[in-house]
């Protein structure tokens, strides 16, 4: 498995689920990234626009199904902005356009037609600061779900249950599911907005830097986290830490000034890039 | 050698001097403002003890029967506090009833739905709002405001909600113009920037990520304030609630202008009545005899009372609120 270019990935008539195994131009040698693998989101010809600034310019990868996709690259390279494309977060804010589609199984979910609220019960998000609701553990939890579903007492509960095992925090929360959520440590909190995610059953996770604010066994622990949540989920990640991308990732894009540069498997990104900017990142010559 | 040293004390000593200069300086400084802030618990301290010294005659002369007796007689000299309070009371209530849900209202748009080129024209609109002089409100009041209610508000509501038995008590009687509840809702315009400019502060100090979140799970905008931002942040609003009461409690001049300054408690609230500060306006200049002057006094101090308490109320839920977000 090698990685390639994406725009090789881009067959202008593709239709969902796309081959992705057509090759273009340098790499032609080598298979593409991920072939074979179903893809749940692809990102076709993306451009992002805050207020005419044009901060992601013409992206086009795949997101395999249950498999983790990190996005890495220096500050204000637009890995933040792509992922709050992919579960529409950006159209709370007034001048933020995106063109170009984005295929969520085959539906574009950039279409004006699109229900954002079951969008964004489908893609859940975890934000860099762990993002507690002022109310109880279990609240926190039940809250996403009463949005959706009509749960008994018990299968409500259950769902808690489940939700907070599938975060590695049940046995540290389960004598206080009354307590207030805030009153949680840092890297319980996280894995509470984890759980918190993952009741309203989604089918993928966009993770935006979730470890950035948490100490290092927290961090161990939440990574912990996505290595199982990877077989259920597609999870997107946007890390500033390099070796977390290649700890958890199976797949990995850099971006640089809104482009994306590389993309393809990560273990081909650090040990064999072929781009240059892509090795003078990872190997910390710049970024 | 000899003139350096003598040339190096001079400087010392000029340096010496100006150390000194400044200390004196300083020490003027602190100590002037200590003064002025001293100044502060010296005027409270005084407003009180001269409330309660122009108060004690009334209250040797009624007892504590002056806070529960409805009668107001400068005839026979017999005063009594409940209609005011009532009619103080109520009137706020009546403002809070009115301004709290159109306060929320007015920042929860400005918080989460306004449009940019919108947020400040009504931020400047709110603030000039909270700018009108109370005697405008209280012209506007008795010249518009009342013929309107006399004319078209107050007989609906006799002819509507006066029927119905038990909450109809309420809404009774000939239609005046001026009385209760007209007060109350001039009371609710007057602490709707009051209300809404701190509630607004309140829920911009909810963090975006936390906003997002909820949004993140496919909540609606309606959800998001209602589970979110309003939990978030209800000790700040319970606040912001309060210093509005506080307002409305106080409220004197457009009160005076549209409530019908009776001494009396009536099962309407059309009907007229007074407020604390509305009987104190009204009456001073005609106050003979001790008694009716300390009556008055008495008046005040119970508003000094009531408003204290709620102000400082206040004052503990917003320092409750940030020492959260402090933490």
């Amino acid at each position: 498995m090698t990685m390639t270019h994406m725009d090789a990935n881009s067959p202008a008539h593709g239709s969902h689920p796309m081959p992705p195994g057509m090759l273009a131009g340098t790499a032609a040698d080598r298979p593409i990234a991920g072939a074979g693998l179903p893809e749940k989101i692809s990102v076709r010809n993306l451009e992002f626009f805050y207020d005419g600034y044009r901060a992601l310019k013409n992206i086009s990868l795949p997101l395999y199904d249950r498999q983790v996709t990190a996005f890495i690259g220096p500050s204000g390279c637009g890995k933040s902005t792509l992922l709050r494309i992919l579960n529409r977060m950006y159209d709370l804010y007034p001048k933020q356009v995106a063109t170009g589609e984005v295929l969520l199984d085959g539906t574009n979910i950039l279409s004006p037609k699109q229900d954002l609220n079951l969008l964004r019960a489908r893609v859940g998000m975890v934000f860099q600061k762990p993002t507690p609701f002022p109310m109880s553990i279990y609240d926190n939890i039940a809250f996403g779900v009463r949005l959706y579903e009509k749960l008994s007492r018990a299968e409500m509960e259950e769902r808690i249950e489940f939700s907070l095992r599938r975060a590695a925090l049940w046995d540290e929360v389960k004598d206080k599911l009354r307590q207030n959520g805030m009153s949680l440590s840092g890297g319980q909190q996280q894995r509470l907005c984890i759980a918190r995610a993952i009741a309203v059953k989604p089918s993928v996770l966009l993770l935006d830097e979730p470890t950035s604010a948490l100490d290092p066994i927290s961090t161990a622990k939440c990574e912990e986290l996505i290595d199982e949540l990877r077989s259920d989920y597609c999870i997107a990640i946007v890390t500033h830490n390099m070796q977390q991308a290649a700890r958890i990732s199976n797949f990995t894009a850099f971006m640089y000034l809104g482009e994306l540069i590389e993309f393809g498997n990560t273990e081909e990104i650090f040990t064999n890039p072929t781009k240059e900017k892509t090795s003078e990142y990872i190997t910390g010559r710049f970024g | 050698m000899t003139e350096i040293a003598l040339t190096l004390t001079d400087a010392h000593a000029s340096t010496a001097r100006r150390a000194r200069r400044q200390r004196l300086q300083d020490a003027v400084f602190r100590n002037a403002t200590l003064a002025f802030a001293l100044l502060v618990l010296l005027i409270l301290g005084g407003v009180t003890v001269s409330l309660i010294d122009g108060a004690l005659p009334a209250l040797r002369a009624f007892g504590f029967g002056f806070v529960g007796t409805e009668v107001w007689n400068p005839v026979s000299e017999q005063f009594g506090a409940l209609a005011p309070i009532y009619g103080t009371l109520v009137t706020s209530v009546i403002a809070m009833a009115v301004g709290i849900p159109v306060s929320f209202g007015i920042a929860l748009f400005i918080t989460e739905m306004c449009p940019a080129w919108l947020k400040r024209p009504l931020g400047v609109a709110i603030e000039l709002l909270a700018g009108i002089p109370s005697i405008i409100y209280g012209i506007w009041g008795l010249f518009v405001f009342a013929p309107f209610m006399q004319s078209t508000v107050q007989p609906f509501l006799i002819a509507t909600l006066g029927q119905i038995p038990g909450i109809g008590n309420l809404f009774m009687g000939p239609p005046y113009g001026i009385g209760i509840l007209t007060a109350g809702l001039i009371l609710g315009i007057m602490v709707l920037p009051f209300i809404t400019s701190i509630t607004r502060d309140v829920f911009e100090t909810v963090p975006p990520m936390v906003r997002e979140s909820a949004y993140g799970l496919g909540a609606t905008t309606w959800e998001v304030v209602w589970n979110v931002v309003l939990p978030y942040t209800r000790t700040g609003v319970v606040g912001g609630v309060m210093l509005g009461l506080g307002r409305a409690l106080g409220e004197t001049m457009a009160v005076t202008f549209v409530i019908g300054n009776a001494h009396r408690i009536s099962s309407s609230i059309m009907a007229p009545g007074t407020t604390i500060s509305a009987s104190i306006a009204n009456e001073f200049t005609e106050a003979v005899g001790d008694v009716y002057t300390s009556s008055l006094v008495a008046l005040g101090l119970i508003l000094f009372l009531i408003t204290f308490t709620v102000l400082s109320i206040a004052k503990l839920m917003l320092l409750r609120l940030q020492r959260k977000a402090g933490a």
